[in-house]
């Protein structure tokens, strides 16, 4: 099918600003490092060089958790809920004032759609903010306490850790309800993806926020690692890979330090011969294709019954081929730039291990550009569920199709992975979804939708898809103590 | 011997030799010995002789797990309804044998027969309280998420699978309850590690779970060295949850290898209750919150469109 023309359409660079380097953002101030060692973060749809971030060290981790802990103890544990809640709505209000500015830059560093930075990320961070915003004062009202009679209280100082996938989404889904229960923190993004926190810190800066409530650091894997095991943070937050947060449980077992996982997952997208067609197929590409599959709740394994298979196979790749794969700044791009090389080299080994043991893969044809880092959209048939691009969460544009009869097998295929963070069910019938959903053994389920989200909404996993929940009622639990008896 | 004389003249003619109970392992709802052949000599609080339990093994405990995994479909499946009913019965099945229960707790803890009785008591109301639970847990800790958006949007607890519980040491009946209930109350199937010293009103609470309405396998009880199960338990990849209060006063145990272990499957943890490194064993009187049985419960959040 020919592709509508589309002139370009791009967003403007002008609106925001980037600095030539960034230090630390440690006690309400940008600092420089300790060591001063530096990297460069990168756009990857043209590897063009950003910016130079500061790669902190041992004596910087320190001094961060010795910031927050000082501004727990001193003015903000002080602090009255309700005055504490102010400064959140300023946080979600300033959001919103500068969003396109934040989207812009998040679509530079990430190289995700501005359609969906601008749409999705930032609106939905701003939503986390005022959502938690409202919760500061009226904790007591959460029913948290579970009858020890105690009111909630924070824990104290709050480590975090963020991935590269949504940079200031998931920021704002860490710090949001940390601060609102009366914590402090210190967040660590993603070594490739740090503007946007590092311009967060600019938003605290403006909030007025005291000194040392929001601590920012930069690096890679080891200052994370040094955050996580350092003995004055009370808890820990983290959103990542599996095989990391379980090294973080590890490192973190035997104290009492408390910790929430948000890991990995290989959701299964389960379409029934009496879904409308045309939807599901919507929502196989929104599923799997949304943010280049970088989700971790994403639905990379699409479990379509098998009388309309070869159907919804042949709409899904009608579909991919309109799908828009380039600039990320160009308002008509649906899929964007790999986040970096590295996850780029991982997809193309997992795929190659697809096609060697014995799946059949497809690509929707498109253009890729030059530079930066890039891989299409790509559908997989004649999948086995011992395939490691059935097993393994790729993390990429990639979909693995298998084939089911009845609703049990289809139940048994969706729970055969250690994994269980999120699934889909694509059916006309009500009683099959609910059904469905109770046999799931996934901690979000979306019936004839899905990549939904929202404040109000947990979200997290069952089995080696982590522990604890993010959003709602349920996610401020996370981040308060009630004094159990037990 | 003269048909008028009575009995033996050995100077027991109306003394009578006592059937001793043997004390064996509690697993899929029967009662096997253990698989090693092995037992071990539990004494009173005077160190009087009062049995050969069962010493149970590495492969006893990975047998209880397949048992508790091929019981949980079917518990976690019925409705919570008939699930208050099945540990209320426990609780009415333990009253009829309160006088045995009350000798083995004052044998085992050195209490007098009063003072046990009342620990029994408390053990009763304790499974009556945490039966009333099962109906109410969804209500209290589920509800309606209001999204910004055209979405039916609810999140529901659901019990989180396989549950190993290592019970405490020192309350071998009233502790043993307080952690066992929280764990099948919300359809969830557990693996005990009974007190290694104190394990007899343990097993005699499995004959009453033999008796009552609570499905083979949903419950599973070893007695035996907590050291030397535990760890296999702590890294069994099909447990889904770890309790790990009994860890306080067990011999040669620590609870930072056991947790580390359980991160391999990312189990869900619950520590011992103490300071740093330390772990005490909670006082079992008061009336618990709901801290145990959230311990094991995963939250499920379903989406669906609305539209006319």
């Amino acid at each position: 099918m020919a592709k509508f023309e589309y002139a370009p359409a791009p967003e403007s660079r002008a609106v925001v600003t980037i600095a030539a380097s960034y230090g630390l953002f440690i006690g309400g101030d940008f600092i420089e490092a300790t060591d001063g060692s530096t990297y460069e973060t990168i756009n990857p749809s043209s590897e063009e060089a950003l910016a130079e971030v500061t790669e902190a060290g041992k004596a910087d981790v320190e001094a961060a958790v010795r910031a927050a802990r000082a501004a727990f103890e001193g003015p903000w544990s002080r602090l009255p809920g309700t005055e504490r809640g102010k400064y959140l709505f300023r946080i979600a209000r300033i959001l919103q004032e500068r969003a396109r500015e934040f989207a812009v830059l998040e679509t530079l560093d990430n190289g995700k759609p501005i359609k969906e930075s601008r749409d999705f990320d930032i609106p939905l961070a701003a939503a986390h903010f005022f959502y938690h915003a409202g919760w500061a004062d009226k904790l007591e009202h959460a029913g948290l306490s579970g009858g020890s009679g105690q009111p909630p209280r924070p824990l104290g100082v709050v480590g975090q850790v963020i991935p590269w996938n949504f940079p200031l989404l998931m920021l704002s889904w860490k710090i949001a309800p940390a601060l609102a229960a009366g914590n402090t923190v210190v967040l660590k993004p993603a070594q490739t993806t740090p503007l946007t926190a590092l311009l967060f810190a600019e938003v605290c800066q403006q909030a007025d926020l005291p000194a040392g409530v929001v601590n920012i650091i930069t690096g890679a894997g080891e200052t994370g690692r040094l955050l996580v095991e350092h003995p004055g943070v009370d808890k820990v937050a983290f959103t990542g890979s599996t095989q990391v947060g379980k090294a973080i449980a590890r490192s973190i077992a035997g104290t009492r330090k408390r910790a929430t996982l948000e890991l990995g997952g290989k959701a299964a997208n389960i379409v029934f011969d009496d879904a409308a067609i045309d939807e599901a197929v919507e929502g196989i590409v929104n599923g799997i294709f949304f943010n280049q599959g970088h989700v971790c709740c994403a639905g990379s394994r699409l479990l379509v019954q098998e009388n309309v298979a070869d159907d919804v196979i042949m709409r899904l790749k009608h579909r991919l081929q309109t799908l828009r794969v380039g600039d990320p700044l160009d308002k008509n791009t649906d899929v964007g730039a790999i986040n970096s090389a590295a996850q780029l080299a991982r997809i193309r080994e997992l795929t190659e291990i697809g096609e060697a043991q014995g799946a059949t893969r497809w690509s929707a044809p498109c253009n890729l550009p030059d530079r930066g880092f890039w891989f299409a959209p790509t559908v997989f048939t004649d999948v086995c569920q011992s395939h490691r691009i059935a097993q393994e969460e790729i993390c990429g544009p990639v979909l693995s199709v298998l084939t089911f009869r009845t609703p049990q097998e289809a139940v048994a295929k969706a729970n055969n992975t250690p994994y269980g963070l999120s699934a889909g069910i694509w059916t006309e019938k009500g009683s099959r979804i609910l059904w469905m959903a109770d046999q799931l053994r996934a901690g979000v389920v979306w019936a004839n939708t899905f990549n939904r989200f929202d404040p109000a909404s947990p979200f997290g996993g069952y089995k080696e898809s982590g522990y604890g929940r993010e959003g709602g009622r349920h996610g401020l639990e996370a981040y308060v103590t009630t004094g159990a008896n037990r | 011997m003269s048909p008028t004389e009575p009995g033996p003249k050995n100077g027991a003619a109306d003394q009578r030799i006592e059937v001793r109970k043997t004390y064996k392992l509690y697993i899929g709802g029967a009662f096997p010995r253990s698989e090693s052949g092995r037992t071990y000599e539990i004494r009173d609080s005077h160190g009087k002789f009062l049995a050969n339990a069962a010493l149970g093994s590495r492969k006893d405990a990975r047998d209880a797990v397949v048992a508790a995994r091929g019981a949980f479909g079917k518990w976690a499946g019925a409705t919570a309804y008939n699930r208050g009913q099945v540990l209320y019965r426990v609780a009415e099945l333990m009253e009829g044998r309160r006088a045995q229960f009350a000798a083995e707790v004052a044998s085992a803890q050195g209490l007098t027969l009063a003072g046990a009785d009342k620990v029994v008591s408390q053990a009763i109301d304790r499974w009556v309280w945490y039966a009333g639970w099962s109906d109410k847990i969804a209500q209290v800790l589920g509800g309606v998420n209001p999204v910004a958006g055209p979405y039916f949007n609810i999140s529901s607890p659901e019990p989180t699978g396989v549950v190993a519980a290592l019970a405490p040491q020192r309350c071998s009946l009233l502790g043993l309850v307080s952690v066992l209930a929280p764990i099948v109350v919300s359809g969830n199937t557990a693996v005990v590690l009974t007190s290694e010293h104190r394990p007899l009103p343990a097993i005699t609470l499995s004959e009453v779970l033999a008796t009552s309405d609570v499905p083979g396998g949903v419950i599973n009880l070893i007695t035996g060295r907590t050291a030397e199960v535990a760890p296999w338990l702590a890294a069994h990849q099909d447990v889904n949850a770890i309790d790990l209060t009994g860890a306080a006063d067990a011999d040669a145990l620590v609870w930072a290898e056991l947790e580390g272990a359980s991160t391999e499957n990312l189990k869900r943890v619950l520590r011992p209750a103490g300071d740093g490194v330390g772990a005490v064993e909670p006082d079992w009187s008061p009336t618990p919150d709901l801290t145990r049985i959230k311990f094991c419960l995963e939250t499920k959040t379903v989406w669906h469109p609305k539209g006319g």
